[in-house]
């Protein structure tokens, strides 16, 4: 049991200020406004500084949660945000992205109370603080991030790095602050993985993403753009080229169809698809951006995840007039966070459960016309605890559909462990990874979508743990 | 990766060839395999075919025509001007093996595409007879290069202006008829004339391979916008690709989602062209060019 020690605390969790819903929903800035400082310290003052933290058993990058709310807490927002880089290389990302309600904030000792200390809320805070911080510092002194630790000594001999997703960018810099050379390789010509190319603006603005590769530049951190590991170079041509060990973080990004009649007709997206035409192509902003997008009056998304609501609010956003989520168990069930599916029904996002699709039906000219689902009803629970949906019986019907955009999730990127002679992989495509992440091929490492798991902070926290291993391999080779 | 133009020609009235230096694409680049570049920040990514590679140089060759805005801009480029991005090799290689007689037919700029398969090809012991089409004379590439490369090479052209009036289908429908002995047809081109070739090839039982050019994103699997119907099953053309047995190659589909940005493509090709009236599509003002 933990010991708790008094605090100054109120019994009400301060609520984070949030753009009205009709305003929102007509642009890509962020929706939530983050605390302001008084509010910040405010809810700061409640957390009750337990020694032994129950929070921190919750965060899978091990944050020291109580100490960067007690600087918080003091007016020391930029000494809060350092000691959240003690752990984590992302603090502006994982305060907007993290499910906090499922890990840090679950296991606070308020939480029975239902007035959990707004930890995301918080860290978001000091990261965004440090962000201002920095900007102001390079305007006023012309310091810019890349030289403010370029005195970081790099003795550790090269690691190579494939995927600049949350994995890979907290694997390198958790390795960068080791002393170790290392360089990022990534596919796509702008760097961040799903941060960029999934994750809509709305929710994590890009100049986010931007101070978080600045720092890891700044500990000396190199990136290749442009760079297919399996094909542009080989994990052979790594290491001839010396890299001591390389970590594989090349995600989910293989999207998952429903395979059913129709899917391949014009208009139907995969949501990676969809996403990535916004979010790394900007299509929203076409003829400007070559790249377009194509938004129908009546979009329908296909799924319950995080993702299916980024997507039907992406939509929204374009113009579309209606947007509904198609989803064949029931809103309880839905793998979203509850956050984000309170965000979309407050956009205006609607929602169809216990609609399972069979087939897309097309008009005259091969696009999609409508979707003509079936009726479900929840039967017994499955392997995962959710009651699984089962079809009624001749309940055919109709949802009309000029869009649709599929979101039922993604598989492992088939393309470096296919082309990788001796890596070994499971059925579902996953690398297969020991206890200490290392994969078939020795010094070959990996973590992330990959290997398992389904959300940033999870990524991340594989990507930590994957470069502690790392080092421990090197130093057992040095024995 | 600074990817440097190191030599620009017009092959032909807008079709183009630019020498890219490209080291570690060069290095790894085999016949059948592209590259997604991109022109600009503001730039789309389009894919084009690898049609050399020189390791010497450390450069790769890419031929396209200039018909949408992303290629207007690159044939816009000259000798030392850079190309913002270019991700590759892509695809799987052409399987290199001695397939015992080939025919391999392109139409239009998809010449370019079959050089290096039509070498490789010829270089694992096949007997390759090449055919070419176009609309019209001027629009034939690569004729001498393909020559070099293949046991025998015939062209056609739509209006009759170099060799026989007609489509390469035409050709491919003679040889068959002469009851030449064909082991294996290799087809690239444009839709209508990679379904010709399937439709004539499959009623006479030839094996046919197509190279497929769907519309593509990341092209590294992630997206599935390529994604073709093939024996009724969905591929991805940029990972599971680009080439695919023809017969079992759902056409009218493909067709259907090569259309999909048709107006938009044209939007942004006209604002491209009257924001920039340097592109007024005439080879005789593309000073720098070497013919």
């Amino acid at each position: 049991m933990s010991t708790v020690s008094k605090g100054p605390s109120s019994d009400k969790r301060m609520p984070m200020g949030e753009r009205h819903p009709a305003e929102r929903a007509k642009d890509f800035n962020e929706v939530g406004r983050g605390y302001t400082p008084e509010q910040a310290i405010q809810e700061a003052r409640r957390c009750l500084q337990c020694k032994k933290p129950t929070c921190v058993s919750g965060c899978p990058v091990e944050i020291n949660i109580p100490a960067f709310i007690k600087q918080i807490a003091e007016s020391a927002p930029l000494k809060a945000s350092s000691v959240l880089r003690e752990k984590s290389t992302l603090p502006g990302v994982c305060g907007r992205v993290c499910p906090q309600e499922d890990q840090c904030e679950k296991t606070c000792i308020l939480a029975p109370k239902g007035a959990a200390i707004g930890i995301g809320a918080l860290e978001r805070f000091a990261a965004d603080a440090e962000r201002k911080q920095s900007a102001e510092n390079s305007l006023s002194k012309n310091i810019s991030p890349k030289t403010a630790h370029a005195k970081n000594a790099h003795h550790g001999g090269k690691i190579a790095i494939i995927g600049s997703g949350p994995a890979g960018l907290t694997c390198a810099g958790d390795l960068a602050k080791k002393g170790f050379t290392v360089t990022v390789f990534e596919s796509l010509h702008a760097l961040g993985g799903v941060l960029r190319y999934g994750i809509p603006e709305f929710r994590l603005p890009r100049t986010v993403l931007e101070q978080e590769l600045d720092t890891l530049r700044g500990l000396g951190v190199s990136f290749e753009l442009n760079c297919l590991i399996g094909r542009t170079k080989t994990i052979a041509d790594l290491f001839a080229d010396n890299f001591l060990a390389i970590f594989v973080g090349t995600g989910a990004g293989l999207p998952s169809f429903l395979k059913i009649p129709g899917e391949n007709l014009n208009n139907i997206f995969s949501a990676n698809e969809f996403l990535v035409r916004i979010n790394l192509m900007h299509a929203n902003q076409f003829p400007k951006f070559d790249t377009p997008v194509y938004v129908g009056k009546n979009v329908a998304v296909i799924g319950g995840g995080n993702v299916a609501m980024d997507a039907a609010r992406t939509a929204l956003r374009l113009g579309a007039e209606t947007v509904t989520i198609v989803y064949r168990r029931t809103e309880a069930e839905m793998p979203a966070r509850a956050e984000e599916i309170h965000h979309a029904h407050e956009e205006g996002v609607q929602f169809k459960f216990l609609s399972a699709p069979e087939q897309f039906i097309s008009d005259e000219k091969g696009a999609v016309q409508s979707i003509e689902c079936s009726a479900m009803e929840l039967g017994a629970p499955d392997n995962t605890g959710r009651r699984r949906p089962q079809v009624i019986a001749d309940s055919r019907f109709l949802i009309p559909a000029d869009m649709a955009i599929v979101a039922i999730g993604s598989s492992p990127n088939p393309v470096l462990p296919s082309l990788t002679t001796g890596l070994t992989t499971n059925a579902a495509g996953h690398i297969i990874v020991d206890k200490n992440f290392m994969t078939s091929l020795p010094g070959v490492f990996a973590g992330g979508d990959i290997v398992s798991g389904e959300t940033v902070i999870q990524a991340m926290g594989m990507g930590k743990r994957a470069a502690r291993c790392i080092i421990d391999h090197l130093a057992d080779g040095r024995d | 990766m600074k990817y440097t133009i190191v030599k620009k020609t017009l092959l032909a009235p807008n079709i183009y060839r630019l020498e890219v230096s490209a080291p570690e694409i060069a290095r790894r680049a085999k016949a059948g395999q592209f590259v997604v570049l991109r022109v600009a920040d503001t730039g789309e990514r389009i894919p084009l075919t690898i049609t050399a590679a020189d390791t010497i140089a450390e450069t790769i060759t890419l031929i396209f025509q200039d018909i949408g805005k992303t290629t207007v801009m690159l044939a816009a480029l000259n000798e030392a001007d850079v190309i913002k991005d270019i991700l590759g090799p892509l695809g799987h290689p052409t399987e290199m093996q001695n397939y015992g007689t080939v025919v391999a037919i392109a139409g239009g700029v998809g010449a370019a595409e079959l050089l290096p398969v039509v070498t490789a090809f010829k270089a694992a012991g096949s007997k390759v007879i090449t055919i070419i089409g176009a609309r019209n004379k001027d629009l034939l590439i690569l004729e001498p290069e393909l020559t070099a490369v293949s046991d025998k090479l015939i062209d056609i052209t739509d209006d009759g202006s170099s060799g026989q009036k007609g489509f390469v289908s035409n050709v491919l429908m003679d040889l068959i008829a002469k009851q030449l002995h064909i082991d294996m047809v290799y087809a690239i081109g444009p839709i209508p004339m990679m379904q010709a070739v399937s439709g004539i090839t499959k009623t006479a039982q030839i094996k046919t391979i197509v190279s497929l050019n769907p519309i593509m994103l990341d092209g590294t699997g992630m997206c599935g916008v390529c994604r073709v119907s093939i024996a009724g099953e969905t591929k991805f053309a940029c990972v599971d690709g680009p080439e695919f047995d023809a017969h079992a190659v759902n056409w009218v589909e493909l067709m259907s989602r090569l259309s999909l940005y048709k107006k938009e493509e044209k939007i942004s090709l006209d604002a491209h062209r009257a924001e920039c009236k340097c592109q007024n599509n005439d080879a005789s003002n593309q000073g720098e060019i070497t013919q």
